[in-house]
């Protein structure tokens, strides 16, 4: 798009060269390329802009800006060459998009300033609409890229890092705040308070991010509808991913990896309701899914594996389906805290199966209950972790198996599988 | 003292019980391992036959030996020899043995299969209760002259250890729920070398789960180097305390 312009503004320059039109056709009607930096006739970026006509493009070259807050008031293009640097000497906030239509790219935007009165940011959108940040470095910075009531922007492949040691010292790495239809694709964030954080959030695309080792939650959102998260990947935050509030979620294709601690989940949903979840793989959680008060919700072709607990569903989740997904290798396959069950299970293959397939139909002939008589003992008596893998807690099991009492009767696959899914 | 050594261990490592044994842990292993597609499951049945049957024919097969060999040890006293190092030789031909077979028979398929860090603590664990439960048999034996009663008491030591201590710390943890037990279950976990061994290899085996949050303060004691230190230095003394205390016994007692 920009090459475009470009070269329809040279042709344009040309054709006023042959004809010696220049003064009859105002300025206005071109998009010009302000070139800012060393060197050149301007040097500050803030300059350049307010130089600049709507539909320009402002190419900063290679270098250093100590040039405090630049604001973006219409509609431009701002290109950095070779990652110049944006530095806010952890005082102010670098880019501020006032108007829409602007295009960010190619900047490596570092140290903005802190506060706990304003979310401070690297590059904040405000109010407006079709802005697009691409290809940007953010290091060190409060927030990474904050959108505040904006609509339709593209936030693409920004690698988005930070070295927050406390959570309240520290802002998220993409935050957006009641927005509509955004696209944030490719970007990784890493070291912020939340990886990516959405609250009033619609409509929106988030996809192949890659989230890792944030503070408190590589995905965060809540109250944000309609919202499609495919292929992230989620790996080792404090918190794992946490969702709230929300409705008609689809998740497919994510991984959710090595969230550790007691109260770290691969995926935590809290009154989530219909949603899909698909395609997903969660390994070396402490928790793979914790669910909460959530109802509506579809689960396919999820693998879990090497889990602490693969699933924790409360009791106070209902109309859960939870069909073909593969079970392997979890210490526990379920975990709940109560014996009333309003979901259904079928399908799925669990590697502790230990039923029998008489009419080779690949389908187990006897149910399987996923919760273990230990599961629901630790739930109560937490120290009682100790004993787990002992012989007598083998015992238990076992009776239990055979006379059900403490755990939930109806908690069970019918249909489970013989041989895991290919998945 | 080399010599009865020598001695004891060629005559244990004859005996058609320990090749049985050793026969016994290898086939079991070895079709855990071969017949289980997943390795970690099979790891896990191979749990069981350490903390239960290693214990066990550990203890009840030197307390039979140790009364069998009541009369070659009267000979081994008549002779210039310290009563000392007579005990002590046969408590290092029996662990020796015994040890031996046990890697021979189970460490072999680990090392194969599995030479993760889970094996090597199972093979590590399995070698150190091998020989403390040799040396609780010889404590049990000497306090008992007679060989009924002995490998009674034997018999209901091991069910003590492998079954009713774990019985009666669940029956503790629910009497006292409401007490924060978590650190205290640490410590009581060093009264019983096999659910120590257990908690060592659960903390390679079930990491994910185990960062909850009881599972967390076992982590952070046992998970750490000087933890890890300090529970081998646990099973070290369960096999140095009864042998002391069996050898104590042996050098005064009227045979």
């Amino acid at each position: 798009m920009i090459d475009k312009r470009k070269v329809t503004g040279d042709m344009n320059r040309l054709i006023i060269g042959y004809f010696i039109l220049a003064t009859a056709i105002p300025a206005r009607a071109f998009a010009k390329i302000i070139k800012v930096g060393k060197g050149q006739v301007v040097t500050h970026i803030q300059q350049g802009i307010d130089m600049a006509a709507a539909g320009d493009t402002v190419l900063v070259s290679e270098g250093i800006y100590r040039q405090g807050n630049i604001v973006i008031n219409k509609p431009i293009v701002l290109k950095g060459v070779n990652h110049p640097v944006l530095d806010g000497e952890k005082k102010y906030e670098l880019i501020s998009v006032k108007s829409p239509g602007v295009t960010v790219e190619g900047f490596l935007v570092r140290n903005s300033g802190h506060s706990s009165m304003t979310d401070i940011a690297g590059i904040k959108i405000y109010n407006t609409h079709h802005i697009t940040v691409i290809n940007n470095i953010l290091e060190d910075n409060f927030f990474g890229i904050y959108a505040q009531q904006a609509a339709h922007c593209v936030i693409q492949n920004n690698s988005i890092t930070a070295y927050a040691k406390e959570t309240q010292l520290s802002g998220n790495g993409i935050h957006c705040w009641k927005s509509d239809s955004m696209h944030i694709s490719a970007n990784s964030v890493t070291g912020h308070r939340d990886g990516i954080y959405l609250e009033f959030a619609t409509h929106s695309l988030i996809e192949k991010n890659t989230v890792q080792k944030n503070l408190r939650y590589g995905l965060h959102f809540m109250f944000s509808h309609n919202n499609t998260y495919t292929r992230n990947i989620f790996r080792n935050n404090g918190a794992g991913v946490a969702v709230m509030y929300t409705r008609h979620v689809t998740m497919k294709n994510n991984r959710f990896e090595e969230n550790w601690g007691d109260a770290a989940y691969g995926l935590l949903l809290k009154e989530i309701s219909d949603s899909d979840i698909e395609g997903n793989y969660f390994e070396k959680n402490t928790s793979g899914i914790y669910m909460d008060g959530s109802s509506r919700i579809e689960m396919y072709k999820n693998v879990f594996k090497d889990n602490g607990w693969a699933i924790k569903m409360q009791a106070s989740c209902m109309d859960i389906k939870l069909e073909k997904n593969n079970f392997i290798n979890n210490t526990f396959d379920m975990g709940t805290n109560g014996s009333l069950v309003l979901n259904t299970f079928k399908n799925n293959y669990w590697d502790k199966y230990e039923g029998y397939d008489l009419n080779k139909d690949k389908i187990g002939d006897v149910p399987y209950r996923p919760v273990s008589m230990y599961s629901m003992i630790i739930e109560q008596n937490p120290p009682a972790m100790m004993l787990f893998r002992s012989f007598i807690t083998a015992l238990l099991d076992k009776t239990e198996k055979l006379l059900p009492s403490l755990t939930p009767e109806n908690l069970k696959d019918d249909y489970p599988l013989m041989k895991p899914l290919a998945l | 003292m080399r010599k009865i050594i020598k001695y004891v261990i060629a005559d244990i490592l004859r005996n058609k019980i320990v090749i049985a044994y050793t026969a016994f842990l290898l086939v079991m292993s070895l079709s855990i391992f071969a017949l289980e597609d997943n390795t970690s499951k099979g790891l896990l049945s191979l749990l069981n036959i350490i903390l239960l049957i290693v214990p066990l024919v550990s203890i009840v097969f030197s307390t039979i030996y140790i009364y069998n060999s009541s009369e070659f040890i009267e000979l081994l006293v008549s002779q210039p020899l310290k009563r000392k190092s007579i005990w002590l030789s046969l408590f290092s031909g029996l662990a020796a043995s015994l040890a031996l077979s046990f890697f021979i028979g189970a460490g072999i398929p680990i090392l194969i299969y599995q030479p993760s860090p889970t094996g090597i603590m199972m093979l590590l664990t399995g070698l150190l209760l091998s020989v403390i439960f040799v040396s609780i048999a010889l404590f049990a034996s000497v306090t008992t002259r007679d060989k009924a009663k002995g490998i009674g008491k034997v018999i209901l030591l091991w069910l003590y250890f492998s079954i009713l201590f774990d019985g009666l710390i669940l029956f503790l943890l629910f009497q006292f729920a409401d007490y924060p037990l978590e650190k205290a279950m640490v410590a009581v976990s060093a009264f019983n070398p096999i659910d120590l061994s257990r908690i060592l290899i659960l903390l390679q085996m079930d990491v994910s789960a185990l960062m909850g949050y009881t599972g967390a303060i076992f982590r952070n004691f046992f998970g750490t180097q000087i933890g890890i230190a300090l529970a081998f230095i646990v099973l070290v003394l369960w096999m140095m305390t009864p042998l002391w205390l069996s050898l104590r016994r042996f050098t005064t007692k009227d045979l």
